[in-house]
């Protein structure tokens, strides 16, 4: 049984990676591509729960001394499953869907499947960041999936470098775990040396709260919008974002042992959920709605682990997954049918498309946190355990279910509204639009089943079943069910979605634009690098380059003022030495005359010289 | 067995020269046959290699050369240097492969290649001063003649800066290695006596003085910055197969130099110093990766790459030298990165530059702005381009991640403050995202237009070593078997 559930853990992985691998890069796998990922994602859901009940653990050799360990323990066991059911639902719903490049298509998305699925099981930090930095690569991928559109690259690009400059975090806590000398093993790490021990918490800190689009990070999830529905559907509200929130879970004990870092996930959380909440709120597409709100929920995950509340906040994670999925694709779906995600555009769609309609407004109704559905049971799990530690908290915490309760139901009015009629027009212009008008069977059938989950998602967090997921996760007797606290904020949500009901909700502009957090980012950081860039290769250019061609210039001057020294004056000064031997010679044959009489003059002239000479120095 | 490997290709090279009847096609085809053999070859060496006892080498062949300076020909492999001399054979083979379709003299081409792949192969093999000297100089010479007869733009100042630098950068080499033959007792140049007797411990001027000698000479060929104008001009107009192997093969001779030569024979004066080289490296990678960014020309931006990618080899080998007990662990893991990364370096910007010269042949360009929407043209470019860019920026399951890795986690461990070179990865990241958006994205335009998608020759030149950088990505370990002995051992030598 061991070494079966082994083989499946691993299978978890390796057969999306291989699968999507292979779709990826073969040509001419359009037709099979939609039935050989569904397969294989029905396949990841067997492994799933195999690996669920039997919690193997795997591990081979791989750098620096650390293992490429996979292990399953409760927490895992339901974030796996929750991940490859998702997956399947939403890959059927997108075989309906997604026409063109479906090779490309599936073969990202089981990547994508893949990656996620090592990042829930990972045991060390190497292959943590492993599949953490795969899955922000399949992302950029999935986000430019239109390619011959540059702007949606673009925002593939700024999700990419905005979750990478956040998992940098990840970088500098595998050095600090390896200087901290208790292993890079996650469940090691609250024992690292002390000091250590703080940069490692704040490197995974900083990389989680990139991944799950908290602040300030926050903007990258509003431009990877631009990616197909689906994929929205899977990563950007169950599977990568939430893994953000994953990870804070699972090294809750280390954000406790620093003793700041708990705190601070509770009030970057809290604060998240909050703004984010706000901004939800002022949003006028349904896709920017539903990703300023995947924001402010995964803040109540984040704020969970901050407060150490791991089963509420996987109960959380599970109910979102299922409510956002669900969304998504109902968007998607619409967006097929109508062209258009404008929310002014998508009024009274329930009455037109009565199955999905009636599914997206049960997830509505649950994202708005209206009891028995799901969030308000998992929220309320979270928000309980805030209110022990920190009442201003947990004030904060509750505001923001009253957010969601509003942005909630300001999509649930737009759906169930009937079309005013200065809209009518901008929907007739999509009539014509190829396939415009119909939804798909493939694409409703998953929405129902997610229906279904975001309905009853909650009972993970109520008696009997929470009890149970607080002891799978690790933390028996930590579950209290809370009937006041439950009863105020169903309540509250009621309330907020009645009077969203009477009053449309304020657009604040500084919410609309995300409160400006990517042009603050293209301010302080994007511009300033590049223009440094630009100095510095100009710098390169003109003084590092010129100087050494100016040395080089120089030398050959240098040389060629050597060279005329030669010419000009030793080579000169030789020539003129043997000029003068010349002459010399020259005057030295005069005398060889021949004649004897000269010779005799020559003799007394020397000789009388002679004498004189020796009278003179005598 | 070695010495077959390394003068295999250079025997072929001469039978080349030697037959002017040769027709083009059987000179291209000798070429890619003989490169296949000597990989062959070196496939068998590493099935056959166990890591030799410290301080000696295996398949060590020693022979007289010049005994009145104790000199000898001595050449043998162990954990650096046997990956580098695989990966040198995998380059020079994909090379070969992509230049099936080169027209240009097709014969000297090949003989002039197999020449260089000899000399290439030696110098990882060299196991005494003097034939490392020799082998590093016939690279330059090599080098230059390849730029400056089948280059192209401004080919002949190009080819000339590249050889007066790099050639000046090997006469401090020179005088370095003279001055550890005169400070040993007795005087040789023999390395692996070297290493086991370092000279010149206990006096630091003069071994200050001697390493200042060999680290120019090396950092002018890694090249580390300030030394590095040289690159980009000599890769801007040098050929695709001759950008790949300056980049893939002969940036390593200057990083393998310090983990062979610098850190073994200097452990003193290594120490002394590590701070400046780290600084060095720290310098690289960030003004490496910054000027990257601001660039347009594509040969130009990935050379820039490399002084970034060199600058993390420059960084973890400076760490190495940070000598303290609880930390050897960590700085052996940054040197296990260091030659982790000389060898995934040469795979993915061996690639990239090949990727480079499809740009070239089809559209006689390599500036981004000339391009635009090229995906929709040449579908299977553009996935290369892209898995090389994501494999150059460090993606986990490629060899970049696992050398990159490990540089980082060891050299926070031992210096916190180098982690600031993680900005290093981000800025890559960016810059080669940039790239592709702008040159393979949007709507077809500009030279995009009629342009060809990739032939066979190129496909199967470029694939395998993106493959490679894979294999590596994701089953590291034969790889770090070989290297992490080899990197422990070295890091243990510099606690002299």
């Amino acid at each position: 049984m061991s070494q079966f559930a082994q083989a499946a853990l691993w299978s978890l992985v390796a057969l999306p990676a291989a699968a999507g691998a292979l779709l990826a890069t073969i040509r001419r796998a359009e037709r099979v591509a939609a039935p050989v990922s569904l397969t294989v994602a029905a396949a990841s859901v067997v492994a799933s729960a195999v690996v669920a009940v039997a919690r193997p653990s795997v591990a081979v050799p791989f750098m620096a001394a650390v293992d490429f360990a996979l292990t399953v323990d409760g927490l895992a066991a339901l974030l796996a499953l929750m991940l490859t059911v998702v997956t399947l639902l939403v890959l059927a719903a997108a075989a309906g869907e997604i026409r063109r490049s479906r090779a490309r298509f599936h073969g990202l998305m089981l990547l994508f499947a893949a990656s996620a699925a090592l990042t829930v099981t990972a045991a060390t930090l190497p292959t943590l960041l492993f599949a953490w930095e795969i899955m922000g690569a399949a992302s950029y991928a999935l986000i430019g999936f239109g390619w011959r559109d540059a702007d949606r690259v673009s925002a593939g690009l700024t999700a990419f470098v905005t979750t990478r400059a956040a998992d940098l975090g990840l970088y500098v806590a595998a050095g600090a775990a390896l200087a901290g000398g208790a292993g890079l093993a996650l469940a090691d790490l609250p024992h690292s040396s002390p000091g250590w021990r703080h940069v490692i918490a704040a490197g995974i800190l900083v990389a989680a709260l990139g991944k799950a689009a908290q602040l300030p990070f926050s903007f990258w999830l509003s431009r990877a919008m631009a990616g197909p529905s689906p994929v929205s559907a899977l990563l950007h509200s169950a599977a990568m974002v939430a893994m953000g929130g994953y990870l804070l879970l699972r090294v809750q004990p280390l954000l406790v042992a620093t003793g700041w870092a708990a705190p601070l996930a509770m009030w970057a959380g809290a604060l998240t959920a909050l703004l984010l909440g706000t901004v939800a709120v002022a949003q006028r597409d349904i896709k920017q709605l539903l990703a300023a709100s995947t924001c402010a929920q995964l803040g109540f995950v984040v704020m969970a682990a901050g407060t150490g509340a791991v089963a509420g906040g996987a109960a959380q994670l599970i109910a979102h997954a299922a409510t956002k999925a669900l969304l998504f694709l109902a968007a998607g779906a619409w967006l097929t049918a109508l062209g258009t995600t404008r929310l002014a555009d998508l009024h009274g769609v329930v009455g037109r498309w009565r199955l999905v309609g009636w599914s997206a407004a049960a997830g509505a109704l649950a994202l708005a946190g209206i009891p028995p559905l799901s969030l308000w049971a998992t929220k309320d799990a979270v928000l309980a355990r805030v209110l022990e530690q920190s009442p201003w908290l947990y004030a904060v915490g509750l505001a923001a279910s009253a957010l969601s309760a509003a942005y909630a139901g300001k999509l649930l009015v737009v759906i169930w509204r009937p079309l005013p009629p200065s809209g009518r027009r901008n929907v007739d212009a999509h009539r014509d639009h190829p396939g415009a008008g119909q939804v798909r069977f493939l694409q409703q059938a998953p929405l129902v089943v997610l229906a279904v989950g975001a309905a009853y998602a909650g009972l993970l967090a109520l008696p009997p079943a929470g009890a149970m997921v607080a002891r799978a996760v690790g933390q028996p007797g930590m579950f209290h069910a809370t009937p006041v606290e439950l009863a105020v904020s169903g309540a509250l949500a009621l309330a907020v979605v009645l009077l969203v009901a009477r009053r449309p909700p304020p657009e604040p502009k500084w919410a609309l634009r995300w409160l400006g957090l990517e042009a603050a980012a293209q301010t302080l950081v994007v511009r300033p690098t590049l223009r440094c860039a630009q100095a510095l290769a100009r710098f390169d250019d003109q003084v590092l380059d010129r100087g050494i061609e100016l040395a080089a210039a120089r030398s050959l001057r240098l040389a060629q003022h050597a060279g005329r020294t030669d010419d000009r004056g030793l080579d000169a000064a030789v020539d003129r030495v043997a000029a003068a031997a010349r002459r010399l010679g020259r005057l030295a044959r005069r005398p060889q005359t021949g004649q004897l009489h000269q010779y005799y003059l020559q003799a007394i002239v020397v000789f009388v010289v002679a004498v004189v000479v020796l009278i003179v120095w005598g | 067995m070695l010495s077959l490997i390394v003068f295999l290709p250079l025997a072929a090279a001469v039978a080349l020269a030697a037959a002017p009847r040769l027709s083009d096609t059987v000179a291209r085809w000798t070429w890619v046959a003989v490169a296949a053999l000597d990989l062959g070859l070196i496939a068998v060496l590493w099935a056959r290699y166990h890591t030799p006892p410290p301080g000696e080498l295996a398949f060590a062949e020693r022979a007289t050369w010049i005994p009145g300076v104790n000199s000898s020909y001595h050449i043998g492999v162990d954990g650096f240097s046997l990956p580098l001399v695989a990966m040198t054979a995998v380059i020079y083979l994909a090379c070969a492969v992509y230049a099936l379709r080169e027209r240009h003299r097709p014969r000297a081409h090949a003989a002039l290649f197999l020449f260089l792949q000899s000399v290439s192969l030696g110098l990882f093999v060299a196991a005494d001063l003097i034939l490392f000297f020799v082998f590093f100089d016939l690279s330059i010479v090599g080098m230059y003649f390849v730029i400056a007869g089948w280059g192209h733009g401004n080919r002949a100042h190009s080819a000339l800066k590249f050889f007066l630098y790099t050639f000046l950068g090997s006469l401090a080499l020179l005088v370095g290695f003279i001055g550890l033959y005169v400070a040993a007792t007795p005087h040789t140049f023999d390395m692996p006596q070297l290493t086991a007797t370092p000279p010149l411990q206990g006096r630091p001027l003069a071994g200050g003085l001697v390493l200042a000698a060999i680290l120019l000479g090396l950092a002018v060929k890694t090249p580390a910055v300030p030394f590095h104008t040289w690159l980009p001009p000599a890769h801007t107009d040098a050929p695709a197969v001759g950008s790949a192997v300056l980049a893939g093969v002969l940036l390593k001779m200057g990083t393998y130099g310090f983990v062979r030569i610098a850190m073994p024979m200097l452990p003193q004066a290594w120490r002394a110093w590590a701070w400046a080289v780290i600084a060095v490296g720290v310098v690289s990678v960030i003004y490496g990766a910054l000027v990257a960014l601001a660039q347009s020309n594509v040969k130009r931006m990935i050379a820039y790459t490399s002084v970034n990618h060199m600058g993390y080899i420059v960084l973890a080998v400076g760490v190495a030298g940070l000598v303290a007990a609880d930390t050897a662990q960590a700085r052996g893991v940054a040197v296990a990165g260091a030659v982790t990364q000389m060898v995934s370096h040469g795979l993915i910007t061996g690639a990239l530059f090949l990727l480079a010269g499809v740009l070239r042949d089809r559209a006689g360009t390599y500036d981004v702005h000339d391009f635009g929407g090229l995906a929709s043209p040449a579908p299977a470019f553009a996935a290369l381009f892209a898995v090389g860019a994501f494999a150059s920026l460090g993606l986990p399951a490629f060899s970049g991640f696992v050398a990159e890795f490990q540089i980082f986690t060891g050299s926070i461990a031992a210096a916190p403050v180098t982690a600031v070179a993680v900005l290093g990865i981000l800025i890559t990241a960016a810059l080669f995202l940039r790239a592709l958006q702008q040159v393979f994205t949007g709507d077809t335009a500009g030279a995009s237009i009629g342009f060809t998608d990739l032939r066979a020759g190129e496909l199967w030149s470029i694939g395998p070593l993106l493959l490679l950088s894979v294999l590596i990505g994701v089953l590291p370990r034969p790889l770090l078997d070989v290297i992490e002995p080899a990197a422990h051992a070295v890091v243990g030598l510099l606690r002299r």
